[in-house]
C-alpha cells in the first residue's frame, strides 16, 4: 500500500524525465516555430538526431562496462574521412578498414580489461590516434559521400519522416540487445557486477570485447550516417560527439556506477540535445553561449534526479518507520 | 648480479615515478642522437620551461586523482584559457596591475574549483561530468568574454616568465621547488594524509574521523586555482592569451599524473613523477617534431605525430601500470 504511494511515484518520475524533458524542448520550439510541428519540420529538425544517437549508443555500451569513452567524437569524425574518401573510391578497401576499425574498438576493450587500465586515459590516447589517422586521410575537409549514401539519407518514408522511424528503429532495436536478449543481460552485468558476471561461468573479457566492438560498430554507423548528411568528410567535423553521446546517455537515465543504461532513454536524450540546440537558435540565444546552455541542462537534469532520490529514501524512511510503528 | 638486479627492481617497484624520469632521459638521449648533439644544454632549458605548465596542471590534477576513485577534474583547459584571458584583461598591458591581475585570475581559478566541488557532493552529479559541464560553461564565458583576440601581457611579466639566473631558469625551478613542497605536503601535512586516507578508503577514513567533504573541497579549489596559474604563466610566457591556450592539456594534465607513477584509485601519489612526467612528454613531442624534420615526412607530419603521441601515452600507461 505504502510502496504504491511513496516509491513507486518517484520511479516513475524518474524514468519519466527524460520524456518530460523532450516535451518540453518540443513544446519550446513549437512556441517558436509553429509549422515545425509538420512531417518536413520534423525531418529537418530531427536529422542530425541519428548520428548522434548513434553515438550515443556507442557511448552507452561503454559506459554500461562501466567505463567512459573520450575518443568517440574523433572516431566518428575520421569515419566520415574514410567514408568521403576510400569508400567512393574502393568499396572494398573502404569497408575493410571500417570493419578493422570495430576490431581496433573491441581490441581497446580487451586492452582496458586485460591491464585493468583507467578508461578515461586509454580512450583519451586514442583519441589523438584517431585525430592523426583523420588527418593523414584527408589533411582539410573534403571528400566527397558516396552517391547511395547521400541518397539513402533523403528517403522520403511514408507516415512519418526518416529521423523519426531510424530513431523508433533503433531505440527497439537497442531495447531488444540489452533488456530482452539473454546475452543482453550478461552485458548490462559486467559493469554492475564483473565478479558475479565471472562467477556465473562467462567470460568478462569477451563481453567487455562485445561492449566495445558494438560501441565501434555504432560509432561507424554514425559517421556513414553524418557523411550521408554532411556529403563530404572532416578530420574536425565531430568533437562535440564525445560530450553530446555522454550527456545523451546521461539524460537518458544512464549511470556511471554500476553501469546502468537505458536505450529508449539514450535516443530520447539524443533527440532532445539535437532539439534543444534549435530551440536555443530560435531563441537568438548568441552562438557563444550554447556550449554553456548544454552544459548548465546537464547539471540540471542530474539535480533534478538527486532530488527525485532524496525524496525516494524519504518517503522509503517513512515506510520503515510506519511498518516499525505498526 | 641476480641479487643486484632484484634489488635495483624491487627499488623500482618502491618508486614509480623513477619511470617516468627514465624515459625523459631516454628520449632526450635519443633527440641529441638525432640532431648529432646540438644545442644540448639550450634543449634542456626550453624543455624545462615548457614541461613546468604540464606541472603545475599536473599537480593539481594528481591531488583531484588521488582524492578518490572516479575523481578528475576535466574542466583545467577552459580554466587556463578563462584566467589567462581575465589576467591579460586586467593587466592592460599595465607593469603595474601585475598583482591585481593574478588575483583575479586566481580568484577565478578557485571559485571554479568551488564550484566544482558543490556540484560533486552537494548535487551528487560523477566528477566526470560536473567538471565537463563546468568547463563547457566556462569556455562559453571565456568565448563571450574574450572574443577571438589575442591579449598581450605587461612586458615585466613577460620578462619573469622567461628569466634566467646563471643561465638557469628561475620559474621553473620555482615549480620545482613548489613540487618538492608537495612531496613534504603529501607526507607530512595533515591535509596532505587526509587526501591519501581518503583515496585509499572513504570509509576507514570516516572512521579515522576524517572529513571526506572537506578535503575533497580543497583539492578540488587547489587544481582550480593551479590550472589558473599556469593559464596566467603561459599567456606571459608565450606572449598573449588566446581562446585556445589549454586546449592540448586535458589530456597532458592526466597523462602526467598517471605516467608519473600515481594510482588513478587514489590514494598513492607522487609529485616527483608528475615532474618526471611533463619532462618526458615534453622531449617525447619534441622528438617527434624532430623526427618529422628531419625524415622528410612533410604534410604527413602532424598526422604521424598525433598517432605516435597517442600510441606512447596508451603504451606507457600500459606498461606503467605493471608497478601496481
Amino acid at each position: 500500500m505504502f510502496e504504491a504511494l511513496g516509491q513507486r511515484p518517484a520511479d516513475l518520475l524518474r524514468s519519466l524525465l527524460p520524456v518530460i524533458g523532450l516535451v518540453a524542448v518540443m513544446l519550446g520550439i513549437y512556441s517558436y516555430r509553429p509549422n515545425a510541428a509538420s512531417y518536413i519540420g520534423f525531418n529537418l529538425l530531427l536529422t542530425y538526431a541519428i548520428p548522434v544517437a548513434l553515438a550515443a549508443f556507442a557511448q552507452m555500451f561503454i559506459i554500461a562496462a562501466g567505463d567512459i569513452d573520450l575518443s568517440i567524437g574523433n572516431f566518428v569524425s575520421l569515419v566520415t574521412c574514410i567514408v568521403a574518401v576510400v569508400l567512393p573510391a574502393s568499396p572494398v578497401l573502404g569497408g575493410a578498414i571500417l570493419l578493422l576499425l570495430v576490431l581496433a574498438y573491441a581490441a581497446m576493450g580487451m586492452l582496458i580489461h586485460a591491464r585493468r587500465l583507467p578508461s578515461i586515459v586509454v580512450t583519451l590516447g586514442f583519441s589523438f590516434i584517431w585525430l592523426g589517422i583523420a588527418v593523414l586521410i584527408l589533411p582539410r575537409p573534403g571528400g566527397l559521400a558516396p552517391d547511395w549514401l547521400a541518397a539513402l539519407v533523403r528517403i522520403r518514408t511514408p507516415l512519418a519522416p526518416l529521423p523519426v522511424w531510424a530513431l523508433f528503429v533503433l531505440s527497439l532495436l537497442g531495447h531488444l540487445l540489452l533488456q530482452r536478449w539473454s546475452f543482453g543481460i550478461v552485458l548490462r552485468g559486467v559493469g554492475g557486477n564483473p565478479k558475479a558476471v565471472a562467477r556465473a561461468g562467462w567470460s568478462v573479457l569477451r563481453a567487455k570485447a562485445v561492449l566495445y566492438g558494438l560501441a565501434g560498430f555504432f560509432g561507424v554507423l554514425s559517421g556513414l550516417v553524418l557523411t550521408g548528411i554532411a556529403t563530404s568528410g572532416d578530420a574536425n567535423l565531430a568533437p562535440n560527439y564525445t560530450l553530446l553521446s555522454v550527456a545523451a546517455v546521461i539524460l537518458g537515465g544512464g549511470e556511471f556506477v554500476g553501469g546502468k543504461v537505458s536505450p529508449v532513454g539514450t535516443v530520447l536524450g539524443a533527440m532532445t540535445l539535437v532539439l534543444m540546440n534549435s530551440l536555443l537558435t530560435f531563441m537568438n540565444v548568441n552562438s557563444d553561449w550554447q556550449l554553456a546552455a548544454q552544459g548548465l541542462i546537464l547539471i540540471a537534469v542530474l539535480a533534478a534526479r538527486t532530488a527525485i532520490s532524496k525524496l525516494e529514501t524519504r518517503s522509503a524512511h517513512a515506510h520503515v518507520k510506519l511498518s516499525i510503528g505498526r | 648480479m641476480p641479487m643486484s638486479s632484484s634489488a635495483l627492481g624491487d627499488s623500482l617497484r618502491r618508486r614509480p615515478w623513477a619511470w617516468s624520469f627514465i624515459g625523459a632521459a631516454v628520449v632526450w638521449l635519443l633527440t641529441l642522437g638525432l640532431s648529432n648533439g646540438a644545442g644540448a644544454v639550450q634543449s634542456l632549458q626550453t624543455a624545462l620551461f615548457f614541461a613546468m605548465f604540464y606541472a603545475i596542471v599536473g599537480l593539481g590534477q594528481m591531488f583531484v586523482i588521488t582524492s578518490g576513485p572516479g575523481n578528475i577534474d576535466l574542466s583545467v583547459p577552459s580554466v587556463m584559457t578563462l584566467a589567462g584571458l581575465v589576467g591579460m584583461a586586467v593587466m592592460a598591458q599595465n607593469n603595474a596591475a601585475i598583482l591585481p591581475g593574478l588575483g583575479g585570475a586566481l580568484a577565478i581559478g578557485l571559485v571554479i574549483g568551488a564550484v566544482n566541488f558543490g556540484l560533486i557532493a552537494l548535487l551528487r552529479i560523477p566528477p566526470i561530468v560536473a567538471t565537463l559541464a563546468m568547463s563547457f560553461i566556462v569556455q562559453s564565458v571565456a568565448i563571450a568574454a574574450g572574443g577571438a583576440a589575442t591579449l598581450k601581457p605587461p612586458a615585466l611579466l613577460n620578462q619573469i616568465a622567461v628569466a634566467r639566473f646563471l643561465g638557469v631558469p628561475v620559474l621553473p625551478f620555482l615549480m620545482i621547488a613548489v613540487a618538492g613542497l608537495m612531496v613534504l605536503v603529501l607526507r607530512r601535512t595533515l591535509f596532505g594524509r587526509a587526501v591519501l586516507a581518503v583515496g585509499q578508503s572513504e570509509r576507514a577514513a570516516w572512521l579515522a574521523g576524517l572529513n571526506a567533504g572537506r578535503t575533497r573541497f580543497y583539492v578540488y579549489v587547489l587544481s582550480g586555482g593551479l590550472a589558473a596559474l599556469a593559464g596566467v604563466l603561459l599567456a606571459a610566457f608565450s606572449g598573449g592569451a588566446s581562446l585556445d591556450i589549454g586546449s592540448q592539456y586535458q589530456l597532458a594534465s592526466i597523462a602526467v599524473v598517471v605516467v608519473g607513477g600515481t594510482s588513478v584509485l587514489g590514494g598513492r601519489a607522487y609529485p616527483q613523477g608528475v615532474w618526471g612526467a611533463s619532462l618526458f612528454l615534453y622531449a617525447l613531442v619534441n622528438l617527434l617534431n624532430l623526427a618529422v624534420v628531419k625524415f622528410g615526412l612533410g604534410s604527413a607530419g602532424p598526422g604521424i605525430r598525433l598517432i605516435l603521441t597517442g600510441v606512447m601515452i596508451v603504451a606507457i600507461v600500459a606498461i606503467a601500470r605493471d608497478a601496481d
